[in-house]
């Protein structure tokens, strides 16, 4: 019975049926299975397949979404079961991702922080639009060991650079790795303005992230 | 609705049907063939057979195109109907009968042998886009006098898919129809679930050579399809004016209508054509030209006029490599044809007129033939409201991409291509080698003739259709086949 909800929850995630996760997560729970067990063996196995269909391309961007979506809001359910039992779900890393001072540009940036809250990352949206100080100040208050700028225009990346400069006048800039993309963005570019990396989509995205954070 | 192209107003479609039938009482058509010509005189038209000329009055015209079926199907080789022939369906195949195969490595072109052939037959089936075989390459490892049967026997070993193909003599064309009676499992179940159409073209100006019209008697009387592939030249062998032309192609079509149901009532057969705007520059047959186009959308509006299925030559390129002029004449080609709605547009993966056959250029051409499928399925509403509550439940959020509204219809709104089509960012095309449309091509052919899996025929089967062609081989100076290549 505890494997067939966990096997439920998993095909949940890979079948696109975004409502069931957090139902059969929560029933999960109330039949006395532990948090972690329901992450690791029920969740990240679901999320897994899904990234591995999204490779060979038999999967696209909306079913990549809604399972990141349905992973999310079963972790509402879990969060307060963890700190009750004063356990911590694995974390890859704390991110801090916007989209850089001048550029309103929301899709790219809002995809790779679902999909890298989804892959154990904890993620600090802070928007568009973002001035380098709010980057700054979120590093600081969240302990954030990366972060993620995006910039959609050839008129705005050179905003990535200020805001890698502000890290190094607040002296955080060793505490920090940073990862930016973007449409105009490049291997370059990163390397360039003293980027620690750069991904070209998604999947690199989170990919990069884990070795950042590693 | 299904976005529709129109091309003729009611006046000018009228017109140009009367003189089709004018055309036929004066000059007249000439045939030929004997057997056609009694055929004519028996139902009443005046035929001068020294000359071999028949004198075609409208009536006997009008009731040919009566009892011609107005929609027909084509059998896959499991018994299933998976092309059909008349309405506004759009379905589409490789031209066929190319000179020369596009060698993948060097760009030239060269003479096709046996495993070319096989390695295309292959190719098409795996491209989903693509809805039927033709006789797409002419072996040039067999006598020339079975180079027709021969390309059938191959696509009959690896094929599952309904076949366009054509005879080049009166003697192979039987051998051809025993090759698919035997794959059929009889001749009445062919008749009744025909799995090949046969091509059949006329000679401009109004001329059916022997050959042709033998043919086309033949298969009607074993209720075999075939395919009118009428080719007026414009400015060369018919009148330059695209409605000049469009009228001789109405009264070669004509001409070949009545012959064929002479021969057979009710015998299937498809309004078609293969014209060209005559280059007056360097006297060659464009198909890539809008000229050319413009004469094939006006015929398939007088083919459906008279109530009958339609065919044209479209979405081939004049290019001697496959480079943008290649594609930009292909995909007009292809969206003009699925706008008209011809039932079968014969021409993917040629190019250099209509001589050479290109792998690269038929992975190519079905991502232009998804596109255009697409678009004549046209825009629907798929929800009551449209987008009303859905809007209204997001607000002002950039949410779509996690709705499960996106993911139910994303795949039937959008054509998704192959990996043949760029659309990523310029890093990830860099990563991925920085490759031009022609080598990504090139991957995919790999990768798709690798996928093709064999059909499972059965060795009796294959033995036979073996043994008739071997025959036919034989009686031409072959002691044996060339190898079939190995899987």
């Amino acid at each position: 019975m505890p494997n067939e909800i966990l096997k439920e929850i998993t095909r949940s995630l890979v079948e696109c049926e975004p409502d069931l996760t957090p139902q059969l997560t929560q029933e999960a729970l109330e039949n006395g299975l532990e948090p972690l067990t329901i992450i690791n063996q029920g969740l990240v196995p679901g999320m897994d397949i899904v990234g591995e269909k999204f490779q060979t391309g038999e999967y696209f961007l909306p079913q990549m979404v809604i399972a990141a979506n349905a992973m999310t809001q079963a972790m509402e359910f879990l969060e307060p079961e963890l700190k009750a039992r004063h356990e911590v779900s694995e974390s890859v890393g704390t991110i801090v991702i916007g989209t850089v001072k001048g550029d309103i540009h929301e899709i790219g940036k809002s995809l790779v922080g679902t999909m890298m809250s989804a892959h154990g990352f904890r993620v600090y949206d802070v928007g568009v639009d973002v001035p380098a100080a709010t980057f700054v100040d979120k590093v600081k208050e969240t302990q954030a060991n990366l972060l993620g700028l995006s910039a959609l225009l050839t008129t705005t990346m050179t905003a990535q650079r200020g805001v890698i400069q502000a890290l190094e006048e607040a002296g955080i800039r060793d505490r920090v790795k940073v990862m930016i993309g973007g449409a105009p963005v490049t291997e370059e570019w990163a390397e360039t303005i003293g980027a620690d990396g750069y991904a070209e989509d998604v999947v690199g995205a989170i990919a990069l992230g884990k070795r950042l954070a590693g | 609705m299904r976005p529709q192209f129109k091309i003729l107003g009611d006046d000018l479609l009228g017109q140009i049907i009367a003189e089709g039938f004018e055309l036929l009482r004066d000059p007249g058509v000439r045939v030929h063939n004997s057997e056609a010509l009694r055929l004519l005189a028996d139902a009443g038209a005046d035929v001068d057979f020294d000359a071999q000329i028949a004198y075609i009055p409208r009536d006997i015209v009008e009731q040919a195109l009566e009892t011609a079926p107005s929609e027909f199907d084509l059998y896959d080789l499991e018994g299933e109907p998976v092309v059909h022939y008349g309405g506004d369906s759009v379905q589409f195949d490789p031209g066929s009968a190319a000179i020369t195969v596009l060698d993948s490595e060097t760009e030239q072109q060269r003479a096709p042998v046996t495993a070319d052939f096989v390695k295309f037959v292959k190719l098409v089936e795996t491209l989903p886009q693509i809805d039927a075989q033709s006789t797409a390459l002419i072996c040039t490892d067999v006598a020339e006098e079975i180079g027709d049967l021969y390309r059938l026997y191959l696509a009959l070993l690896y094929m599952r898919k309904p076949i366009v193909t054509g005879a080049f003599r009166k003697d192979t064309w039987w051998t051809m129809k025993d090759l698919l009676v035997a794959v059929a499992g009889g001749e009445e179940a062919l008749a009744e679930r025909p799995i090949a159409i046969f091509d059949v073209c006329p000679s401009p100006p109004l001329l059916w050579s022997d050959l042709t019209c033998q043919n086309m008697i033949d298969c009607a009387r074993h209720m075999i399809p075939s395919e009118l592939v009428s080719m007026p030249l414009a400015g060369a062998t018919a009148p330059v004016t695209i409605a000049g032309a469009v009228v001789q192609h109405t009264a070669e079509c004509m001409s070949g209508v009545t012959i064929c149901q002479l021969a057979r009532e009710g015998a299937p057969i498809v309004w078609g054509g293969s014209p060209a705007a005559f280059d007056m520059r360097e006297g060659t047959t464009p198909m890539g030209a809008v000229g050319t186009w413009m004469i094939d959308t006006s015929y398939t509006e007088v083919g459906k006029a008279l109530g009958l299925p339609t065919h044209a030559y479209l979405g081939m390129s004049d290019a001697k490599v496959v480079d943008a002029q290649c594609g930009l004449e292909s995909a007009g080609g292809a969206l003009m044809a699925a706008l008209a709605g011809v039932n079968m547009v014969s021409g993917a993966g040629m190019m250099d007129f209509e001589s050479c056959q290109s792998y690269e250029k038929l992975v190519i051409d079905a991502e232009i033939i998804g596109m255009a499928k697409r678009l004549v399925a046209g825009v629907e509403a798929r929800d009551e409201p449209i987008a009303l509550g859905l809007i209204r439940e997001l607000g002002h959020r950039a949410d779509y991409l996690g709705q499960l509204h996106t993911a139910k219809w994303f795949s039937e709104e959008q054509y998704i291509p192959s990996s043949v089509i760029d659309r990523g960012s310029l890093d990830g095309w860099k990563k991925k080698g920085s490759k031009t449309a022609w080598e990504r091509a090139q991957d995919r052919v790999a990768v798709l003739v690798a996928e093709y899996e064999p059909t499972g025929m059965s060795e009796d089967l294959r033995s036979e259709l073996r043994a008739v062609t071997l025959k036919a081989a034989q009686s031409f100076g072959m002691d044996e086949l060339p190898p079939l290549p190995e899987d």
